[in-house]
């Protein structure tokens, strides 16, 4: 009795440290115009507190990024899962080295996607994880496209 | 331990405490006739050192406290208002980040010295045991400490350390979000940590007791690492020991002195001056110069889980050196081989901490998995097999005859 009396008082002193109401809330999804954005530039926006990059992808980053023999990967992935269907110029993903969480550079490294300064890992143009310590691709954020111009994160 | 004379209060009103709360005589029996071994070096004086830190941190820590802000709008603001307005702020500041870096040499010195002469060895594993609690929780609050500042260099090296949890399989993330109370590093994290950084300080006080305290009944090893025979071999506390370290801790406050007064930025990061801006990473991260080893030994690993368990290893191995290490002989004085490694070891933590503090490219890689290999071959290889092949020299009938016989190896 008394151990389970002790078990169910850890369980606030634990929770608490999770994140509370008004973070979760400061959480909700986002929208992006993209219509500013241009070929060949990467716009950073902010959603629960994680930079979101969005790559307005060049026709030459686009068919790097799908001509890579996916087998080949670290972890493989076709640059179509990547993207939502038929909008193959816009890259959104998260821009979190998978790794130890630090924002990788776009538009550098060997592959000309992103390089991350910490411990070198490099990403494609897909955000796909090629060399270095990070373990996976970068990941995506939940979106989708209100039209043609403009996304909802979140 | 046996043959001193016990604690006779002299006044009244102590002989009256004496019959309530005998705290005097524990005072006299631990800390004036509590017989050390007499030929202990000034290697011995580290102990008093860091116990001189840990109440020159918490002092000048509770101080600070009352001038920061744990808030991410107001943290670096707070910092500079100290500095700059605050009567003496810079000093006091100045004081307990330098303070962190002598804490941590100290530490290393104790820890190279107990390795040095096989103070962890039978009957003090307990007493090491405790010592590598003591470096564990060190690191923690060290690390949160030089997060509060909240910099570009206190930011990203929250995010970097919390990241590591990131790499346990199937639970990591959600710890991850526990730890930052949040999405990322943000204002909750900065609070906990500011709470945790003014609380691991009276943990640490509380498991130096302990540390002394199974000091006390194992009593000191000494340079031959034989135990002390009879009352030839021992000298009272007081005053032998207290001169000496009363010497040796003034000694090394002037080293704390000259970073303090002369370079008191020597050890920080430039970058640090920069407010913490989530949206850029440094282009050059690294941790405190008293992290670097196990920094390199992380990104020496080419695999995010891997290196993360090395880097633990790397310290947990520590707590199990009295097991490693199967020579019978403690003092590195009669063992001609293990002295020779012990120096090799000394010089691969060193080279580490270069590389810690080289960027991950190229031949700096391939030098650090190479120390890598070579800091726990000597853990799980060296040590072990040194046990069974080396032969060491005699040792000395007694402590007093290692001193007195002309031509003894000693301290």
């Amino acid at each position: 009795m008394g151990a389970i009396g002790a078990a169910a008082t850890l369980v606030p002193l634990v929770s608490q440290m999770n994140p509370d109401a008004g973070t979760i809330a400061a959480g909700a999804p986002i929208e992006v115009d993209l219509g500013p954005i241009q070929e060949g530039q990467v716009v950073k926006v902010f959603w629960r507190g994680k930079p979101i990059f969005i790559n307005h992808r060049t026709k030459k980053e686009i068919e790097e990024a799908k001509g890579v023999n996916v087998a080949s990967l670290p972890d493989p992935q076709p640059d179509s899962a990547r993207v939502k269907q038929g909008k193959d110029q816009w890259q959104v993903l998260i821009g979190i080295c998978t790794h130890l969480g630090c924002i990788p550079i776009a538009h550098s490294g060997s592959y000309n996607g992103y390089f991350c300064p910490c411990h070198g890992s490099v990403y494609d143009t897909s955000g796909r994880i090629r060399s270095g310590p990070a373990p996976t691709n970068l990941p995506l954020p939940p979106y989708e496209f209100l039209s043609d111009t403009k996304i909802r994160i979140g | 331990m046996s043959g001193h004379q016990t604690y006779q209060p002299q006044n009244a009103f102590m002989k009256w405490m004496e019959r309530r709360l005998p705290i005097g005589g524990l005072i006299y029996s631990s800390f004036v006739v509590y017989p050390t071994p007499r030929n202990l070096n000034y290697w011995w004086t580290f102990g008093g050192i860091l116990s001189f830190m840990l109440a020159a941190q918490i002092v000048t820590g509770i101080v600070l406290a009352m001038h920061y802000t744990p808030h991410v709008d107001h943290a670096f603001n707070s910092v500079e208002h100290i500095m700059r307005d605050v009567n003496y702020g810079w000093l006091i500041r100045y004081l307990h980040a330098n303070g962190a870096s002598m804490f941590f040499l100290a530490v290393y010195i104790h820890m190279f010295r107990g390795m040095y002469y096989g103070s962890y060895k039978e009957p003090r594993e307990v007493l090491w045991i405790l010592g590598v609690i003591l470096y564990l929780l060190m690191m923690a609050t060290g690390f949160m400490g030089y997060v509060l500042p909240w910099g570009q260099m206190s930011f990203w090296a929250a995010t970097v350390i919390t990241n590591l949890f990131s790499a346990i399989p199937v639970v990591g993330e959600a710890i991850v979000s526990w730890l930052w109370g949040g999405y990322a590093v943000g204002n909750p994290t900065l609070n906990r940590f500011y709470s945790l950084h003014y609380l691991l300080p009276f943990v640490i006080a509380g498991v130096v007791v302990l540390h002394v305290w199974a000091l006390h009944v194992v009593g000191q090893n000494n340079p031959t690492g034989i135990d002390p025979k009879s009352d030839k071999d021992t000298v009272a506390f007081t005053p032998y020991a207290t001169i000496k370290d009363a010497f040796g801790l003034s000694c090394f406050l002037l080293l704390f002195a000259w970073f303090v007064f002369y370079m008191p930025n020597y050890l920080g990061h430039a970058d640090n001056y920069i407010p913490a801006n989530p949206a850029v990473t440094p282009t050059h991260i690294v941790p405190e110069w008293y992290y670097l080893p196990f920094y390199a030994i992380l990104r020496a690993i080419p695999d995010k889980l891997g290196g993360v368990i090395a880097l633990g290893a790397s310290i947990v191995i520590l707590a199990f050196l009295p097991w490693l290490d199967t020579s019978r002989v403690r003092s590195a004085n009669y063992r001609p081989l293990y002295r020779q490694f012990f120096w090799i070891f000394v010089a691969v933590c060193i080279g580490l901490g270069w590389l810690g503090a080289k960027p991950a490219e190229g031949g700096y890689v391939i030098a650090a998995r190479i120390l890598t290999i070579y800091y726990f071959a000597h853990f799980i290889i060296i040590l072990p097999l040194l046990g069974w092949i080396e032969k060491t020299k005699p040792l000395p009938n007694s402590i007093s005859e290692s001193i007195l016989a002309p031509g003894k190896a000693g301290g």
